[in-house]
């Protein structure tokens, strides 16, 4: 394959591009689409390429929603933008009580091709409204799949399979990850779902994790080299379906595990991560497992509040020596 | 009644109107019988008195054209074309349903014929009929998206939204509200900042029109006219049916919020039998067709019973089915016990 470097938004406008010259079906709702090509400039160009294929909406996010789900049993496949994670809960009733349900309730008779995409995360000082992580809520909803990847060449692979996919997919993509750079085939290519990516292979220690964090996790394994620790990243990359198989597969080679995300720590994806491990491999386990997670307390504005309600390499670093035991090097 | 603007109109038209008002009648007297017998758990929300307004929409529906429909969605899906033997074994909770029982009264879809759901959210079908009514213009199609919803509805975020965003895009969209004077048990005009809903129309650039919602007649006229400007894409139209709820919220309830001289009086104005009395004076129907009509659908409705109540209940590893189009055991939550 013959790689380029692509940002993660112009890998997800690609994706785009090939997708809705591929099925005319598709197309995108939301608010500031047209003019601006989305409020991160997200969709740059797709409003020019497939005129009447980018709708511009009042901001209405239960209708916004509403309209993806009424398209999508109706024929069509609906690419929806919700500006930001947060915004999700002003579409609650329609993601969680018909998208999520629509399938189940009428016995499978429709098919709910949606996707719906949330852009998420904090450490931009946007305070508590713009910086949530919350897909622990939809994880927790029967009849969504999840999906949180943080490099171009998952994003460009998953955002295709979800706009295949026949069931409704919230994507969260994390707000910082957008201009970051990385290796993109030019040659056609899609992820399925549900299957993890080790990005750092290692035998002592297995950091689980998913979006930002894995950037974080990454740097530290590089860093706990020197030190000897041989640190294993597993990127979730789908959170639902979860890729148990890796999990188990890594879980077993190290024998001890943290979890991290950027959700805070209490019911997170962690929890029940780190509960089904122990459930299932507990004979497996050399160490208690630990998990990495923000406080919980709102997205504070000011930049040193965010900084100590979030979690960070530094967090996971003093996890790592908590873990084998070392003193906290804090200089 | 009216019926002056129809005189044209074959007299069959009517008669099958009335066959379905009766057949809804029945269906949902039936069902509060076998409610109260046991036959039938959970709840039941009845629309016995408001026959008029699913009639007289759907009768000017084509097929392809969608609805959704409310937690009172009997009489809508009946009057779309719904099958009463589907309907019956699912409100039965059975394997033969609509939603194999995954749905019961509240959830009842029949996608092949157009009804995107009944909804057991309040104003739950105005986003959802957004959707088609987008669907239908992307498509360049000229189906007609109808939602159905009642006055407790239309004091919810979403009717006001769905108005808005179907105005401004000029979608093939007939908004119903059946007026029928309670939000389960709080009354309209307590709840209600307006005399008539259709006047809510005006806020969004949406021609709004109320009729006499228990005159069946009248229904299909303001629907015909809203149905073909939809078709013709010149908009969306907000219909108030003006009409009364002659049984409870649910079936069981107190109804400590009205009178029963309060039902007495508006039983007078039952749409069934104004539409029947009309058909006689007409010399459209007598004694011995009525009665025909009547035992007919009795037969039809008791041989559905009979096939719900015949048919075996879903097994009960059946509800891991039907969350995901892809199947698969890493998709529904392990359960350790």
């Amino acid at each position: 394959m013959n790689f380029r470097e692509l940002t993660n938004t112009e890998a997800m406008v690609e994706a785009l591009k090939e997708e809705m010259t591929r099925d005319p079906s598709i197309f995108i709702i939301g608010e500031d689409l047209v003019a601006h090509g989305g409020i991160f400039g997200q969709f740059i160009g797709l409003p020019e390429a497939f005129p009447g294929r980018v709708i511009d909406t009042p901001i209405s996010e239960t209708c916004i929603v509403g309209a993806g789900l009424g398209a999508a049993l109706t024929g069509m496949r609906p690419f929806v933008d919700l500006h930001f994670a947060d915004f999700t809960t002003c579409a609650m009733d329609e993601i969680v009580n018909q998208v999520a349900k629509i399938r189940y309730m009428f016995g499978g008779q429709a098919k709910i091709p949606i996707v719906i995409w949330a852009p998420d995360g904090a450490g931009l000082s946007a305070a508590a409204h713009h910086s949530q992580s919350l897909e622990a809520w939809f994880i927790h909803t029967p009849g969504l799949k999840v999906v949180s990847p943080c490099f171009p060449y998952d994003v460009k692979g998953l955002i295709k399979t979800s706009i295949r996919s026949d069931d409704p997919i919230i994507f969260f993509m994390h707000k910082k990850i957008f201009s970051r750079k990385g290796p993109v085939p030019e040659e056609e290519y899609v992820i399925p779902l549900g299957k993890a990516d080790i990005k750092h292979p290692g035998t002592d220690v297995t950091i689980i994790t998913y979006s930002i964090m894995v950037l974080h996790a990454l740097e530290v394994a590089k860093e706990m080299e020197k030190e000897g620790i041989r640190v294993e990243v597993l990127d979730l990359r789908t959170l639902w379906p979860m890729d148990w198989e890796k999990i188990a597969e890594s879980v077993t080679k190290t024998h001890r595990v943290i979890i991290a995300h950027e959700a805070c720590l209490t019911c997170g994806f962690g929890a029940e991560i780190s509960a089904r491990i122990q459930e299932e491999l507990f004979d497996e386990l050399d160490a208690p497992i630990f998990r990495v997670g923000a406080y919980r307390v709102p997205i504070p504005f000011s930049p040193p509040l965010e900084r100590f309600v979030i979690p960070g390499k530094e967090s996971l670093k003093k996890t790592l020596y908590n873990l084998f035991g070392k003193e906290i090097d804090s200089k | 009644m009216k019926g002056e603007g129809f005189m044209e109109e074959d007299t069959k038209t009517w008669l099958e109107l009335y066959r379905l008002m009766v057949k809804i009648r029945r269906f949902e007297t039936l069902t509060g019988e076998l409610f109260a017998s046991g036959k039938i758990p959970g709840f039941i929300h009845l629309s016995i008195g408001q026959e008029a307004s699913s009639v007289g929409v759907c009768s000017v529906l084509r097929k392809d054209d969608y609805i959704t429909t409310t937690h009172r969605g009997h009489g809508h899906v009946i009057a779309k074309g719904g099958d009463v033997k589907r309907m019956f074994a699912e409100l039965m909770g059975r394997e033969t349903g609509y939603c194999k029982g995954k749905g019961g009264s509240m959830h009842i879809a029949d996608f092949s014929i157009g009804i995107l759901g009944a909804n057991g959210v309040v104003a739950g079908g105005f986003p959802i009929i957004v959707g088609a009514g987008l669907s239908i213009k992307l498509r360049g199609t000229d189906q007609v998206a109808v939602c159905f919803f009642g006055d407790g509805a239309s004091n919810r975020g979403p009717f006001h939204e769905a108005l808005n965003m179907a105005s401004i895009w000029k979608l093939p969209i007939v908004f119903v509200c059946e007026n029928n004077q309670f939000a389960s048990t709080t009354s309209v005009h307590y709840s209600t900042s307006v005399k008539s809903i259709a006047i809510r129309g005006e806020a969004y650039g949406i021609p709004g029109r109320s009729v006499d919602g228990n005159n069946v007649l009248d229904v299909r006229e303001a629907a015909l006219e809203a149905v073909e400007r939809a078709r013709k894409g010149e908009g969306p139209t907000l219909l108030e049916n003006r009409t009364y709820r002659l049984r409870g919220h649910f079936e069981g309830d107190p109804q400590r919020y009205r009178t029963k001289e309060e039902v007495e009086k508006f039983s007078e104005k039952d749409p069934i039998r104004q539409f029947q009395t009309f058909l006689k004076n007409q010399k459209i129907l007598d004694e011995k067709i009525d009665q025909e009509i009547w035992n007919e659908i009795d037969q039809e409705l008791q041989e559905a019973i009979r096939f719900a109540e015949e048919s075996p209940f879903p097994q009960p590893q059946e509800a891991l089915k039907d969350l995901y189009v892809e199947e698969g055991e890493s998709l529904i939550e392990r359960r350790l016990v």
